[in-house]
């Protein structure tokens, strides 16, 4: 397993999660756990999935979800789940 | 499992307080390019070098992009030249010619700045190292992405004064050589005392011939963290302060240590060192003199802030060395002048004064970094003020340097502009009586007592 986390930050508005969703889908991307808040008035989601089926080079996950955010007016950040175990856990 | 909380802090710290990586610096040793004949000596510096860092900054930015961390530089440090030219240098001019093989290699393996134009005099100098040294204003002058660094002590051999004297004269000929643009030189030539082998920070690093053939060092950054984690303490007593710079402090340099092994696993490259210095850039905010003024002080400079920064070192090393297998190079906070916007308010507004700053380098690496002074200042002056920020290194078993930039052609109260990571800088007054006849001694100042363990 690969674990991926993917952040969504922006102006909440309807079908940010479905085409996230339906990307992933496509990819073969497994969510393993989605979840969300707002924070000061923005929409702010994290979902944790599993790239080991991802077909492509991981980079090209950044940039097509990168640009699918920007046409929902959003900010999709994908990063390899690693940094975020090595910051906050022993 | 991960939470929302901890990934949205996380992405805070890189979006909005400056957290970056702020090196991979590839160490790559050049002794095995030795040769007696120049040309061939060149071709294959820069064969060698071409050769093993060919991958290191693709790696560098792929590993920026699945992780959203900024990587700010990728690097190289070599071996210092005057040990590689010895057999193939007669002249100053020949190693000219090594130091454009080095610049040609930076070129084209794409890392923006090679450190290793060194040489290691802290107790006598070779023919050899005399000749790198009095090439040094040229070799800068006439390349772009070389960094020159001079070790004229240590601890265990004490001072090399006469080394001390030719680099106050090694200084202002380079600020003369590159005085079309502000000086710009003396940037890129650092002076040490107790160099370490494993520095991945520029200008000063080079690859010590106590390392492997090749090693990934990487350097961290975050003085815009560390400010802001600082502000949910704001007031309250020292160990609470102390217990939020450690534990920000690791968190920084787990960071930093996953970006090491994970460039070390990609470029088959064995891992050295994590430096944990904080340092600053010219970005608002990512400043260690805010880091002062959060902690208390109006401004850098005020009285505490030796104390301020003794603390803030002590507690980044702390909480640092528990999140990385290996520490090393210089490891501990910069106070570079002109990379931080902070210290240079703290100038501007009268507060610090390059009396206080060294002061505040006995408890901190580095020293005296990048720092303008006037640039009729005169040689002799400069090699003073270089024995003085080398015997707080010498007697308190610690590297300290100075980067000074005599900018020729300004005074006290001009502003020069280096642009970039090197940031803007008012040129600083100087202390304006002699110390000619100390200077002119020559000869050696003797190990401190301390030095005699064995």
């Amino acid at each position: 397993m690969k674990k991926t986390v993917i952040t969504v930050v922006g102006k909440d508005s309807v079908g940010i999660i479905a085409k996230t969703c339906t990307y992933l889908a496509e990819n073969q991307v497994n969510i393993l756990n989605i979840s969300q808040t707002i924070v000061d008035g923005f929409f702010n989601m994290m979902m944790i999935v599993d790239t080991e089926n991802f077909g492509k080079e991981f980079g090209t996950m950044v940039d097509e979800l990168e640009a699918l955010g920007e046409k929902m007016a959003c900010i999709i950040k994908v990063q390899r789940e690693d940094i975020f175990d090595s910051m906050h856990r022993l | 499992m991960i939470n929302i909380q901890e990934v949205l802090e996380t992405n805070e710290m890189i979006e909005k307080e400056n957290l970056d990586v702020r090196t991979i610096t590839m160490g790559i040793s050049l002794l095995n390019c030795i040769d007696t004949d120049i040309d061939r000596l060149s071709d294959k510096i820069y064969d060698r070098i071409t050769t093993a860092a060919k991958d290191l900054v693709a790696t560098g930015q792929a590993i920026e992009k699945e992780y959203g961390i900024p990587i700010v530089n990728k690097r190289i440090s070599v071996t210092p030249i005057a040990l590689i030219g010895g057999s193939a240098c007669q002249t100053s001019d020949d190693y000219v010619k090594l130091v454009r093989a080095l610049d040609r290699a930076a070129k084209t393996t794409g890392v923006n700045f090679i450190g290793g134009y060194s040489a290691l005099v802290s107790k006598g100098m070779t023919k050899s190292d005399e000749l790198l040294i009095r090439s040094i204003p040229q070799a800068l002058a006439e390349t772009e992405f070389v960094c020159s660094s001079v070790n004229v002590g240590s601890t265990k051999t004490g001072l090399n004064m006469d080394a001390v004297r030719m680099m106050g004269e090694v200084i202002l000929d380079t600020a003369k050589a590159t005085k079309d643009k502000d000086s710009i030189g003396c940037a890129k030539l650092v002076v040490f005392c107790n160099a370490p082998d494993d520095n991945p920070f520029m200008a000063g690093a080079f690859h010590g011939v106590t390392e492997a053939d090749e090693i990934i060092n990487v350097g961290v950054s975050g003085p815009g963290v560390m400010r802001k984690a600082l502000e949910s303490v704001h007031g309250a007593d020292f160990g609470t302060l102390c217990e939020k710079v450690k534990k920000t402090a690791f968190k920084i340099t787990r960071v930093g240590q996953l970006v090491a092994r994970e460039a070390s696993k990609r470029l088959g490259v064995p891992f050295g060192i994590i430096d944990l210095s904080l340092a600053p850039t010219p970005a608002i905010g990512d400043s260690i003199a805010d880091i002062f003024e959060e902690m208390g002080l109006e401004r850098a400079g005020a009285p505490g802030t030796t104390a301020a920064l003794a603390l803030l070192n002590d507690q980044v090393k702390k909480g640092g060395i528990m999140a990385s297998s290996y520490v090393g190079g210089l490891s501990g906070a910069f106070i570079p002048v002109s990379e931080d916007r902070g210290m240079i308010r703290a100038v501007n507004d009268g507060a610090l004064t390059l009396e206080k700053l060294e002061a505040m380098t006995c408890v901190c690496s580095v020293g005296l970094d990048m720092i303008a002074i006037p640039g009729d200042t005169k040689p002799e002056t400069i090699a003073g003020i270089l024995a003085d920020e080398m015997a707080i290194g010498m007697i308190n078993q610690k590297t300290t340097a100075a980067r000074l930039i005599p900018v020729i052609g300004k005074d006290v109260g001009d502003t020069v502009e280096f642009g970039g990571l090197l940031g803007f800088a008012p040129v600083m007054p100087v202390n304006s009586f002699d110390c000619s006849e100390f200077i002119h001694r020559g000869g050696r100042i003797p190990a401190p007592i301390h030095s005699f363990k064995n």
